[in-house]
């Protein structure tokens, strides 16, 4: 397929805004319009960016693919130039999937102000695709900061009871985050000109001008001085560490998690959290080298707080949604560990880890919603012996709970492996302490099933609650197909995250793959390159 | 010196001449003209007249009039046309507004001109005595706008304070002048800076310094003479209140731009420091004041402290992109501001004064696009992309880390927050609390025009800058840079 001469990535990100301006003409009253039209454009928006996945060059998966480049503000050195790579490919991916499934679930639950649920729905999708795919720095920062506001707005009109208040702490944190993060693309913004009139090679790549290119960046990284590395790593750390969320930075999390409406909590754990994630993948790790190195034991004491701290608080929640929630801080935890592990199987887990994070996390919370919808609660002391009444609903929850522990076969294995595998690498005790993290969550995620729909159907509010209708098996199963995919053949995603992960490494650790050839050779986790092995023959 | 009239210099003034002659032209036509709404219609064609007489002057570059005490130069341009467009703003806003506070008079818009016409001379002067007169002229114009609602004493309340301390501070400020005037024995700013360079900083210069730095804070009501902001802001009319935050605060600080980077220039070590902690705490305090507010006259008030805060940001850095900053800060704040008065303005009806927080309440169920367009009024205010503010912001913020003022630009940054925080307070009203009436909120002709054209351009200058930013660099091509 050749996508070469059609603005692909234009047109995944802005068909959603398109989609929402159209429905701002519909009339209020018109429900079932309004919704028809906003499922048929997630679905459109998804469909629209699967052509990506087959047309993607995987051989150089490094490599910025379907780019566009257009002047926007000159006097600036601000350019529209959007590029994906295969780390961005997957993300877009799960973005549009999930914002897909997130718009679906909500056909019922959302009743209050349908319009402009929808319509902020689908410039949140924009949005966030936007921050994936941009190729300089200006506008990335424009689109990571425009998705605040229908986020805000998600939380504070469709919320539970304490909306305004989490509405308000999700954006206080995020922007004093961004505009900290502002200030250090100010930084390297000044920085290039300086550099690029001494370093050649780049002046003739990129210019002497002042520019927001994020490859121009990448490319000047290892000429900027450690001091001055240090502090703008600080400042990008503060704006993505916030949106991961690491510990301290989390406490926004479990507040606007819960109080979300399901189709809300979904895209915040799916798709949000990973902005950040990304964020250090593409700026923080291949633009500050130096600083990356010299931060490491401070991420990777921070990731494994989280990991512990997220489990056991997790542990000790009574509402199945902040327990989901927190189990998310713990989640990312890994993410962290696997990225700050800084060698191939850590990165390789880190990344796809994200993405299974968006699958199983994202399935949870619409598990959750399902329940509450039906219930008007969430307490965890409310159920128990479900299985009895919602056989598919059981089965859907036990495979997703799977997911989240990590049990082989299902894709949670494929990224924890991996993480633990380069956690292990670099030092024993990190992948004590990640592993510690597993049982933890396997702990607290089998204790909530368990909770919930083993034992006796012993309250009498539960009898009769219909299992999933067609609807919900719709936003679930693509989830659940994709779980094992994941979890039996990886070697698709792994073949997208290979290039740019191997690009990362020899950046930031120079001399990684001559001191270590065999990786070189063997850059696959073990099963994916098994698999592609008897892929060849 | 050169002779100090020539029949050219005429063409140098045009525009302030032809403010004066409608002006005039108002004060006497109020006599024969029984609907005074008409009377707006001559003020816009006056607003108009002197436009175009500053389109036709446009290729004079850097004339100086007046035996150099008025200077025609783009930075002069570039503020004028942004006065007269905010005065064309304030007319669109008054016409109705004036009516339903029962206090229609020919000499509301007459005031307006001569107050513009007083703005244009602080933004040409390069003589300290012009600019002093510039200043007077506006100021004494504004202290009858304040307290134009006669019959309200919370108006007449603000105007008598605006007055006292304006007149003080205008003392305070003229003293300063005095020891400058000792100091170099000219009032040419030009005169003064090549005095004080071959002088240094000793005491006298720098009580001067202090003084005349002191007067313009209060002008441009930064912390801590900021006090009679607020009430001033709340008692006046609305439209009064739009006018005074957008042009007479530009106004400000063109002739504040004028007199630290030309006349006192040469003390710049001197007074980076002072001007460094007053934006700091400026912005700062006026930020927390402002989460306090229940009115949403005195919310804005308090951020317009914290605006002006924000545009000191560009002096500290006083480098090109520093310049750029201020001039483009203060135009886009011109349409984001306007706008948001407009609104307030709008929700004034009959029996609804609109001015508590309540007031906006289910504004959106009421009026959506009226809503909607506050909201983006205040996502500008609050500098979030992709609206003009965050342009206005990301400049400041580029000026003070290009020059290494990465303490000022941390605090500011953090500042962005708590600022965000009080303007989502009035979006929570309009969009989550319930409403609080039925009834719809009708918009009048001149308040629908003015709030089509700042909407429109806080959007298109949030999305496609370029032209405007281009603008400013030509502005301010000429000023004197460190």
């Amino acid at each position: 397929m050749d996508l070469n001469n059609v603005p692909i990535l234009s047109i995944v990100t802005f068909l959603p805004l398109a989609g929402a301006i159209v429905l701002m003409l519909f009339s209020s009253e018109n429900k079932g319009l309004i919704r028809l039209w906003a499922n048929l454009v997630a679905a459109a928006g998804f469909l629209v960016s699967v052509p990506l996945f087959f047309a993607f060059d995987y051989e150089n998966s490094a490599a910025m693919q379907f780019t566009e480049s257009l002047s926007w503000i000159p006097s600036l050195g601000v350019r529209y130039s959007v590029g994906i790579d295969g780390i961005s490919l997957l993300l877009v991916l799960l973005t549009t999937l999930l914002g897909a499934i997130a718009v679906l679930s909500s056909w019922e639950s959302i009743q209050h102000r349908a319009k402009e649920f929808y319509v902020f729905m689908l410039m949140l999708q924009t949005g966030m695709l936007g921050v994936f795919v941009s190729l300089d720095f200006f506008m990335f920062y424009v689109f990571w900061e425009v998705m605040l506001v229908p986020m805000y707005f998600l939380i504070g009109v469709w919320g539970g009871p304490r909306k305004l208040y989490a509405a308000i702490k999700f954006f206080l944190y995020t922007l004093v985050g961004s505009v900290l993060l502002l200030l250090g693309i100010l930084a390297l913004y000044f920085q290039y000109p300086v550099i690029a009139s001494a370093v050649p090679e780049i002046a003739a790549q990129f210019g002497l001008e002042r520019t927001f290119d994020i490859l121009a960046f990448q490319e000047m990284g290892p000429y900027l001085n450690a001091d001055l590395q240090w502090w703008i790593f600080l400042a990008f750390f503060v704006g993505f560490a916030i949106k991961v969320p690491m510990f301290p930075f989390h406490t926004w999390l479990p507040d606007a998690h819960v109080e979300a409406p399901t189709a809300g909590s979904v895209i915040l754990a799916g798709v949000l959290l990973k902005m950040g994630t990304y964020g250090f993948v593409r700026f923080s790790l291949p633009i500050l080298p130096d600083a990356t190195v010299e931060f490491v034991p401070f991420m990777i004491a921070l990731s494994i707080i989280a990991i512990i701290y997220g489990a056991l608080v997790a542990m000790m929640q009574k509402d199945m949604k902040s327990l989901v929630a927190y189990s998310s801080v713990s989640h990312m935890g890994f993410v962290m560990l696997g990225m700050f592990a800084l060698n191939p199987n850590g990165l390789n887990g880190s990344l796809l880890q994200q993405i299974n994070h968006g699958i199983s996390t994202g399935a949870l919370f619409l598990i959750v919603g399902i329940i509450y919808d039906r219930r008007h609660t969430r307490e965890i002391a409310e159920f128990g012996g479900l299985s009895s009444i919602m056989p598919k609903y059981a089965v859907v929850f036990a495979i997703m709970t799977m997911s989240s522990i990590g049990l082989p076969l299902l894709n949670g294995f494929m990224g924890e492996f991996p993480i633990l595998m380069g956690a292990l690498q670099e030092n024993i005790w990190w992948a004590v302490a990640g592993a510690s993290g597993i049982v933890l969550g396997a702990a607290y995620m089998l204790w909530l099933y368990q909770r919930t729909m083993f034992g006796k159907l012993d309250n009498p509010k539960n009898e009769g609650l219909p299992d999933l209708n067609a609807r919900e098996m719709a936003t679930l199963v693509p989830l659940v197909i994709l779980a094992f995919w994941i979890g039996i053949y990886p070697a698709p995603f792994f073949r997208a995250l290979d290039g740019p992960v191997d690009r990362l490494v020899e950046i930031v650790r120079e001399d990684y793959f001559e001191a270590n050839p065999i990786e070189a050779e063997l850059p696959l986790p073990v099963d994916a390159a098994a698999a592609e092995a008897a892929e060849a023959e | 010196m050169e002779q100090f009239f020539q029949p050219q210099d005429l063409r140098a003034i045009a525009p302030e001449l032809a403010l004066t002659v409608f002006g005039l032209g108002l004060l006497a036509l109020d006599l024969i003209v029984p609907d005074k709404r008409k009377l707006g219609y001559w003020a816009l064609a006056g607003v108009a007249a002197a436009a175009v007489l500053l389109f036709l002057n446009r290729n004079l570059d850097t004339v100086t009039a007046y035996g150099g005490q008025v200077v025609v130069d783009p930075f002069a341009d570039y503020f004028k046309m942004m006065f007269l467009l905010a005065t064309g703003l304030t007319v669109g806003l008054s016409m109705r507004y004036l009516d339903i506070e029962g206090e229609q008079h020919g000499e509301y818009y007459a005031l307006l001109l001569f107050a513009v016409m007083g703005m244009m001379f602080m933004a040409g002067g390069v003589d300290m005595v012009t600019l002093y007169i510039g200043l007077e002229t506006m100021a004494i114009a504004t202290y009858v706008l304040v307290g134009f609602l006669r019959r309200r004493p919370r108006s007449n309340e603000a105007s008598i304070k605006y007055f006292m301390l304006g007149a003080f501070s205008s003392g305070v400020l003229l003293y300063g002048m005095s020891l400058l005037y000792g100091i170099s024995g000219s009032t040419n700013l030009a005169e003064i800076a090549d005095a004080l360079s071959r002088r240094g900083a000793d005491p006298v210069s720098l009580i001067a310094m202090i003084t005349v730095s002191a007067g313009m804070f209060f002008k441009i009501g930064a912390v801590p003479f900021h006090q009679w902001t607020p009430d001033a802001y709340e008692g006046a009319p609305s439209s009064v209140t739009a006018f005074m935050s957008v042009a007479v605060k530009a106004a400000s600080f063109a002739m504040l731009l004028r007199i630290f980077l030309l006349g006192i220039g040469p003390l710049r070590e001197q007074w980076v420091p002072v001007v460094a902690a007053v934006a700091v705490t400026t912005i700062t305090l006026g930020n927390i004041a402002a989460l306090r507010q229940t009115n949403v006259k005195r919310l804005l008030a308090y951020s317009s402290i914290a605006h002006a805060g924000f545009v000191l940001l560009g002096l500290i850095a006083g480098n090109r992109t520093g310049m750029v900053a201020i001039v483009l800060y203060l135009f886009i704040y011109t349409f984001m501001n306007v706008g948001a008065w407009g609104i307030v303005v709008a929700l004034r009806r009959g029996n609804v004064i609109g001015e508590n927080i309540e007031d906006l309440n289910g504004l959106f169920a009421r009026n959506p696009v009226a809503a909607v367009t506050m909201l983006i009024f205040m996502l500008s205010l609050a500098g979030i992309p992709p609206t003009a503010g965050f342009i206005a912001k990301y400049h400041l913020f580029a000026a003070v880390i290009e020059t290494g003022h990465v303490n000022v630009a941390v605090i500011a940054a953090l500042n962005v927050a708590i600022g965000l925080y009080y303007y989502m307070r009035l979006v929570v009203a309009m969009f989550i609390a319930e409403p609080a009436g039925a009834e719809s909120v009708p918009f009048s002709r001149g308040v629908t025009s003015v709030l089509v054209i700042t909407l429109a351009l806080t959007i298109l200058i949030g999305v496609y800058p370029n032209w405007f930013i281009n603008l400013a660099q030509n502005a301010t091509a000429t000023l004197p840079v460190f």
